[in-house]
């Protein structure tokens, strides 16, 4: 099939930005991925708006209350309240801002690490290379929750200690793909002729290697933010995350588990919650991904 | 003598964005036992599609359709891909255009070899492995048994030819399609090996279809040829018609293009015909070598069909025979 | 070759012994040993004595050394616990684990595998965009609550199962199923990607024109080229999924090393959770060494040089 050519048609039709909308638009995944995130993210920050009740105050007469699709649930509490009588809806919402808060921390840290590392190893290459490889060969080696409970022991369990144990854990994909990523375009033309022209080293760094591995960028912080925030939630499930009274999803699963036989929708509710935030991120990540690089679909 | 495979109005399709792609548009000939058909063309004119067409092998996306696709006396348009696979390989088999990649790097040569004719035959691993290095033997590779436990990539390009040729013979075929089976080989080698092809044609009493886009290889082994343009035939006839008495502007061209010894001036340019091969996509209006061709008339606007001349030598053209034999074409 | 693989056994070697140097470094976090090994209500005379008699006044690089130097022997100290050798409590906990992270990585291969082939076989059709799909809910299904909802339907509801506990096969179908299922998603869609593009191989025309038939041309011819960088990934799963054992484990009450570091850490009994961390750590340095070997093997190409 070799002799085979197949011309592309034409392109001269819509512009470049036009076709760029068309495509996000276009493509479900993104569109779907991106409504869900851009909900949950208002309900995370208008969550001291829109929540029906303070989600600490505890109501002990009122615990267990079903919520309303259930027989002997009311109005008043949508989603029911939980051991403590405290109103699930706005300990939901709320907690969508410890994930949120958490992913975005998390791959904020992860992300400086990580990139920092991918791209020196990929632009200078040699013995930093070999380094940041064996950096990340040690850091894939040990298992990451096993690690994060045991620091979070020894820290004790809190927002700032969990937040910073998984910014500092996450790095490796982030140094993976952005030193693969910077190897690819560390030769070609215009980084060569940057240099030529005596630009420093820091220059070129910032100017021409980062605008070109945004995009890779972009898609791991969307993996490693969904990565972050499930593992915030099995560590405060298993007790060694985010403390109570916090309304963290992960807290409000392993609290309802005791009462997993009984009232099998306090563990259903943030579930579905965490799954619908971790699915739309995934969804966001693998449209930009599709996006922008169109070529690496499948 | 009846025929082993009859191609009747033989077509190719492949939807795509931009149109209907059409690059093979209605072939037909007939092929008796033992004969050598040479299918000529530049590259993209369809002669490898039509080939792939007839085994059964086209990529998905393409459609084969076929007023008549016989072979053996056997209807092939409506076979499955599981009785296809029954007569590939036993009864017609083929041989690739790259050596390098037409092996697969995870099995021995041994077992590659061997497997189509356990499959066909149903014979004994020692039986095909005895045939194996028979056929290795008849192909010119030495130490044939040590060559059976090697890998593909162990070996060179005109040696993994050699094999893939002997490949194809394991199950002594009645017709061997060979799709341009030198040209990714050196030149020394090239004609080893055609020579090679056509001693065990004739040996086997195999017919064969062999493609090429190189009329210098043709004259070599052909009993009858076709000159294929655009997604079909434009010129048939035995070997000695085309290449004595060419009809067809661009056989003509194509022929004027290949030095000859003694007539060609060393250091001349070699010829090649100017101008494009037209849109494969949706229909073509008229001859579809107008646009290249210097005797082109207004009348070349409708499409000229495929007629007989004399004794079986066929053109697809407006002019008549005596005035196409007459016309002179020498491509600068 | 033998170059190749004494060098990664020198790269894993050395790995080792960085991640043994910051588990080691785990225990100084966790304060005064001592105090934790002597338990409550030791005077401050019991704490002395364990201090000289466990060398935790001597210099951090020294009793490195010396925690090294047993730990290359076998020894990883005493629970601060259970009172007993570190060693001895893993080994009879390990094996559990195994099982659970051997079926587990079974079930996610038995399981992706025939569905990426099928995938690859007629890309974009309806059953690919199927098996895309559940992939893509799969991985946005947190494992721990995963797992909740399995032992309320299965165990609880319909009593196939038992709820937890491991004295029979039958507890550890739901923790496989569990285990596996996260590894599912990413080595079906590297079996389905390199599958498409082995099929568009010249050597599987090759196999069509000899005529072999459809399915053994997907699984003889295809397969085998396409699993090659499977096996890679398959390892590095297998790596994770010990690691992971600790969620699953404690959820599934599973008497494995993975709730025995749950446990471990909730009592601050380092020792046992420094031995178990360094231990994942080989295992998993040693599956990315088997998988470079298994990869060798499969591939003559880089096994016959």
């Amino acid at each position: 099939m070799t002799e085979q050519t197949i011309n592309a048609p034409e392109t001269g039709g819509p512009s470049w930005a036009a076709q760029l909308r068309q495509r996000i638009f276009g493509h479900l995944g993104l569109t779907i991925g991106g409504g869900i995130l851009t909900l949950i993210v208002l309900c995370a920050l208008l969550a001291g708006v829109i929540a029906p009740h303070d989600p600490y105050v505890q109501e002990l007469t009122n615990r267990f209350a079903s919520p309303v699709w259930m027989d002997g649930g009311g109005w008043d509490h949508i989603l029911g309240t939980d051991h403590l009588g405290r109103d699930y809806l706005s300990r939901l919402l709320y907690g969508a801002r410890i994930s949120l808060l958490i992913g975005i921390v998390a791959a904020l840290i992860s992300g400086m690490i990580g990139t920092i590392m991918g791209v020196s190893a990929g632009y200078f290459g040699g013995k930093v290379d070999a380094v940041v490889m064996f950096l990340i060969t040690v850091r894939l080696s040990m298992p990451v929750v096993l690690v994060a409970l045991a620091v979070v022991a020894l820290f004790g369990g809190s927002l700032f200690v969990v937040v910073t144990v998984l910014g500092l854990l996450l790095w490796d994909r982030f140094a993976v793909v952005m030193r693969s990523c910077t190897m690819q375009i560390r030769d070609l033309d215009y980084i060569t002729s940057a240099k030529a022209l005596g630009c420093s080293t820091p220059r070129i760094l910032l100017t021409e290697i980062m605008p070109n591995v945004l995009n890779s960028l972009i898609v791991v912080v969307t993996l490693e933010m969904a990565h972050a925030i499930v593992l915030e939630a099995a560590l405060s499930f298993l007790g060694l995350g985010v403390q109570p009274p916090l309304p963290s999803w992960g807290l409000m699963i392993s609290e309802g588990k005791d009462m997993l036989l009984f009232e099998p929708w306090l563990i259903t509710i943030p579930g579905v919650a965490l799954f619908t935030l971790i699915f739309a991120i995934n969804m966001l990540g693998d449209g930009i991904r599709d996006v922008t690089a169109p070529e690496n679909r499948n | 003598m009846e025929n082993l495979l009859s191609v009747k109005n033989l077509r190719v399709e492949i939807p795509l964005a931009a149109g209907q792609l059409l690059p093979v548009r209605g072939i037909s000939f007939d092929l008796k036992k033992g004969e050598t058909l040479c299918v000529v063309g530049e590259s993209g004119c369809g002669k490898s599609l039509t080939s792939l067409a007839i085994m059964g092998l086209l990529p998905k996306i393409a459609q084969r359709k076929a007023d008549r696709l016989e072979f053996a006396g056997k209807d092939l348009t409506g076979l499955s891909e599981r009785q296809m696979s029954a007569i590939r390989g036993n009864d017609m088999a083929m041989i690739f255009q790259e050596p390098m990649t037409s092996l697969n790097p995870a099995y021995t040569i041994g077992n590659q070899l061997m497997e189509g004719l356990i499959r066909h035959k149903g014979v004994s691993r020692s039986t095909a492995r005895d045939r194996a290095i028979l056929l290795l033997e008849k192909v010119g590779i030495t130490a044939a048994a040590s060559r059976l436990p090697q890998y593909p990539h162990q070996l060179s390009g005109g040696l993994r030819q050699r094999v893939m040729i002997a490949m194809s013979l394991m199950c002594t075929p009645d017709l061997i399609i060979a799709d341009e089976p030198t040209t990714a080989l050196d030149v020394t080698i090239q004609a080893q090996i055609l020579r090679m092809i056509k001693e065990l044609q004739a040996e086997l009493g195999m017919a064969m279809i062999f493609i090429t886009h190189d009329l210098g290889v043709v004259a070599r082994i052909a009993d009858k040829i076709a000159v294929m343009y655009a997604g079909t035939f434009v010129e048939t006839g035995t070997a000695e018609q085309i290449f004595n008495a060419p009809m067809h502007p661009y056989t003509k061209g194509l022929l004027s293009c290949i030095p000859v010894p003694g007539k060609t001036d060393r250091g001349s340019r070699l010829g090649s015909i100017p101008g494009i091969v037209p849109s494969l996509i949706g229909g073509i209006d008229g001859c579809g070598f107008r646009s290249r061709c210097p005797y082109a008339q207004d009348a070349c606007a409708t499409e000229p069909t495929l007629t007989d001349r004399e004794s079986g030598h066929t053109c697809r053209c407006i002019h008549e025979a005596s005035k196409l034999k007459a016309l002179t074409w020498e491509v600068a | 070759m033998l170059h190749f693989f004494l060098k990664r056994l020198a790269l894993a070697a050395l790995v080792a012994l960085t991640v043994s140097l910051i588990s080691f470094s785990l225990l100084f976090l966790a304060g005064d040993p001592a105090i934790a090994l002597a338990g409550e209500g030791a005077t401050d005379a019991d704490i002395h004595a364990i201090r000289t008699q466990y060398g935790f006044d001597r210099p951090v690089m020294e009793q490195y050394l010396f925690w090294l130097k047993n730990a290359l022997a076998g020894d990883f100290g005493t629970s601060y616990y259970f009172k007993t050798p570190v060693i001895n409590l893993i080994a009879e906990k390990m094996p559990t684990t195994m099982i659970l992270g051997l079926s587990a990585i079974s079930f996610a291969i038995l399981l992706s595998i025939p569905l990426g082939v099928l995938a690859a076989v007629k890309p974009n059709s309806l059953f690919d965009r199927i098996a895309l799909f559940i992939s893509v809910i799969g991985q946005a299904i947190p494992s721990f609550w995963f797992g909740l909802i399995l032992i309320v339907t299965f165990a609880v509801k319909l009593r196939w199962v038992p709820v937890s506990g491991s004295d029979s096969w039958q507890h550890f179908i739901l923790p496989t199923i569990v285990l596996g299922y996260y590894a599912t998603p990413a080595i079906m869609r590297l079996t389905r990607a390199g599958m498409l593009e082995v099929l568009r191989a010249d050597y599987i025309r090759t196999a069509r024109a000899k005529g072999i038939r459809p399915g053994k041309v997907l699984f003889k011819h295809a397969l085998r080229n396409a699993v090659i960088p499977v096996v890679g990934l398959a390892a590095v799963q297998l790596g994770f999924m010990l690691g992971g054992s600790v969620i699953i484990e404690s959820i599934f009450a599973l008497n494995g090393a993975g709730f025995l570091a749950f446990e471990s850490i909730s009592r601050n009994d380092f020792p046992v959770v420094q031995a178990l961390i360094l231990i994942f750590s080989l295992i998993y340095v040693l599956l990315t060494l088997l998988a470079d070997l298994l990869n060798a093997w499969l591939d003559p190409r880089i096994r016959v040089a």
